[in-house]
């Protein structure tokens, strides 16, 4: 059950190695939080995470594998992660995600629709499993990471920046269409964080790091508004960067 | 077979709503077909006063209790009423006023029924008199999975005790008789005294309750420094016919008004902020007399004086608010001056803080009074740190033996709740029998594991 400040006492992380959202989790554990499934891609990366959150003090962490290249396991997937939740899960926290190099997805079908497949795909399809769940269980919380990429797409990362477009459409739509049963959904638009994922890569400006996103997040995700910028700030950048003229956007660095 | 409906519902703070089908059986009979027909949990509502998530049930079944309403004559003798458990005290108030009775006890609002009243185990300015509701009720009607009882103190204290205050999680009472009190005036004579400081409050409390009926300080918590915790006292007993004179005497028993005022539709979240409360807080001091003896006023004015605008919940916006009661015992009244010193340092406004001395407890495992100092706050949501710092609170008033009272509470741990109420496992022992499949749970009891 969630509290007055929508603090879980359930959590469940699909792309449970994000670093981000593994960062949420342990402030969400430090709260309220005593069951946590983790389900993901790296059998030996989960297993570690799980061991890092036991030791914050969450009682029953679990782990689940599964492949976010195959979208028709999704159904089978969140019922898993139910059962092994107990049941009931308060939050459900999508950070599934490849990064990929656009330079290699260039000319690379394969990879191309492999990126959107597991950027934008599996999660919709996770989003649609887990709906007659949440509405059946009478009480939930969606916080799906996407990212400021997906506001205006850019030559330099278009396959991520499109799938992150198409995730925060497609989650918009979703969170309304739970709204009157009292289900919240959120979309997460992080700039760039420091993580092993960008590691090597160009800082943008106003990036933070994991600490700094998740203290963010974990705000917004008490928080009643649909979007949460991390950092905050972003939104009012990112007004101004999605409404210049092309000429202009075209020569902005990164 | 009664029609069920579904609706998104939460408590009077307006936090954590979840979805539930809402059924309205009428009568015995269709209270014992909801257990037989429902799979899911369920638990009963009834005027949805409980600031927290105790009324619903998420994914399952509310009862709601309003169809279960019946008012039998006050019997002139004993003052023993029958009433249904959906009759709410304002219903029963504008009966027995005019009659010359009152009920034992009342809240700040008449709008709970009586099953609310029985649930929440009920308190109101007299604890240190007259105890709680169930101090009262002498006998109910008690549905349970296993069957329908008739519960007294006398037949089956465990069950009677454990359904005092037991938010519902025994079963679903269907109807109870109450012991009213016999009035000569809908009047009550007050006495009141605004006072600088918190200490000069309480001392007051100590040194002079026991000479009146009814006892309540309104605190102002915005205040920092030498005036913090300054307040008004106002204390009282019930009017005799001698006291009124003039235009009183002539209509001495009248039922409080309906409400007159209403907030229609939610305004933005913010109305009620830091400035806002320390310019309210600021204005009632004032407002008070420095002492005022004798003074005559209304049922209603004295103990339902927010029953004046309905919905004023809504002020607080889509964020909504919460409400944070606790209670110590006498040896630890500093925690009272400690918990308003911890808000006021984090910045946290508090509007509408209430302090009362409580008389001894009951034996009820999940029952809130015991003899000491209640404080209750409401608080809007908005503070980013106001999680943390309750939690914190949590913790100073479990490590000094005090409690939460649950019909207030919507985000206490589960841990925490353990520590509060010590006697958890004589209401675990009374369910597991009388509720063998667990079919009695609310948004609460799976949020505190009970």
């Amino acid at each position: 059950m969630r509290n007055a400040f929508g603090q879980p006492q359930s959590v469940l992380v699909l792309g449970g190695t994000s670093e981000i959202a593994l960062r949420v989790v342990e402030r969400l554990v430090a709260a309220r939080a005593k069951t946590v499934v983790l389900a993901g891609r790296n059998e030996s990366g989960l297993t570690s995470a799980a061991e890092a959150l036991k030791e914050k003090g969450a009682e029953k962490v679990t782990t689940l594998t599964f492949d976010a290249g195959d979208p028709s396991n999704a159904q089978s997937v969140i019922n898993q992660a139910f059962d092994a939740a107990g049941g009931e899960i308060d939050l459900v926290l999508i950070a599934v995600g490849l990064l990929g190099n656009q330079t290699k997805l260039d000319d690379d079908p394969a990879a191309t629709a492999e990126m959107i497949t597991v950027n934008m795909t599996w999660p919709a399809a996770a989003m649609a499993a887990l709906r007659p769940r949440l509405i059946s269980q009478g009480t939930g919380h969606v916080a799906v990471f996407s990212s400021v990429a997906g506001v205006r797409v850019r030559r330099s990362n278009l396959a991520y920046g499109a799938t992150k477009a198409g995730l925060d459409g497609f989650t918009l739509g979703y969170a309304e269409s739970l709204r009157s049963y009292g289900i919240k959904v959120q979309t997460i638009r992080p700039g760039f964080v420091r993580t092993k994922m960008t590691e090597g890569l160009d800082e943008a400006p106003f990036t933070t790091d994991v600490d700094q996103a998740a203290d963010t997040i974990v705000k917004g995700l008490s928080a009643s508004s649909t979007v949460i910028w991390s950092p905050p700030v972003l939104q009012g950048v990112f007004l101004i960067l999605k409404n210049l003229p092309a000429a202009i956007w075209r020569r902005m660095p990164g | 077979m009664t029609l069920g409906h579904e609706e998104l519902l939460a408590g009077w703070g307006n936090t954590a709503p979840s979805w539930a089908t809402v059924d309205r059986p009428r009568s015995d009979l269709e209270v014992t077909d909801e257990f037989a027909e429902h799979n899911g949990s369920l638990i009963a509502r009834g005027l949805g006063r409980s600031y927290g998530d105790a009324a619903q049930c998420a994914g399952g079944t509310v009862v709601s209790n309003r169809g279960l309403w019946h008012m039998s004559s006050i019997d002139p003798r004993s003052g023993l009423v029958e009433v249904g458990a959906g009759v709410s005290l304002d219903e029963l108030l504008a009966v027995s006023i005019p009659a010359g009775w009152f009920v034992p006890v009342t809240p700040g609002t008449r709008q709970v029924t009586i099953g609310g009243a029985i649930a929440a185990d009920i308190h109101g300015k007299n604890h240190h008199v007259d105890g709680s509701f169930m101090s009262h009720v002498t006998t109910m009607t008690l549905i349970t999975p296993l069957g329908t009882i008739e519960v007294t103190p006398q037949n089956d204290p465990d069950l009677f005790w454990a359904t005092a205050g037991g938010m519902g999680l025994t079963g679903i009472v269907t109807k109870a008789t109450l012991k009213m009190v016999p009035i000569e005036t809908s009047y009550v004579t007050v006495d009141t005294e605004r006072f600088n400081d918190l200490d000069g409050i309480m001392n007051a409390m100590i040194s002079g309750d026991d000479a009146y009926r009814f006892s309540v300080a309104w605190v102002d918590c915005m205040t920092t420094g030498p005036r913090m915790g300054r307040g008004v006292l106002t204390r009282g007993d019930h009017a005799p016919r001698s006291a009124l004179s003039g235009k009183n005497e002539g209509r001495s028993l009248v039922p409080p008004p309906s409400t007159m005022l209403t907030v229609p539709f939610t305004p933005p979240s913010g109305l009620l902020n830091r400035l806002s409360i320390k310019a309210f807080n600021e204005a009632w001091y004032r407002k008070a007399p420095k002492r005022r003896d004798n003074e005559i006023q209304s049922l209603g004015t004295f103990f339902h004086p927010l029953d004046g605008v309905a919905w004023w919940n809504r002020l607080h916006g889509h964020r909504g608010f919460l409400q944070y009661q606790f209670v110590v015992d006498d040896a630890h009244g500093d925690i009272v001056r400690k918990a308003i010193e911890v808000l006021s340092g984090a910045s946290v406004p508090s509007f509408l803080a209430v302090l009362k001395r409580f008389g001894p407890g009951n034996p009820g495992p999940l029952s809130f009074p015991m003899k000491g100092w209640t404080l209750a706050l409401d608080i809007p949501i908005g503070p980013r740190q106001l999680a943390g710092v309750l939690d914190q609170l949590d913790v100073m008033v479990a490590e000094a033996g005090g409690r939460i009272y649950l019909a207030k509470d919507s985000r206490l741990s589960p841990e925490l709740l353990r520590a509060m109420y010590p006697h958890l496992d004589k209401l675990e022992a009374i369910r597991r029998k009388i509720d063998p499949e667990n079919l009695l749970a609310s948004d609460l009891s799976r949020r505190l594991a009970i």
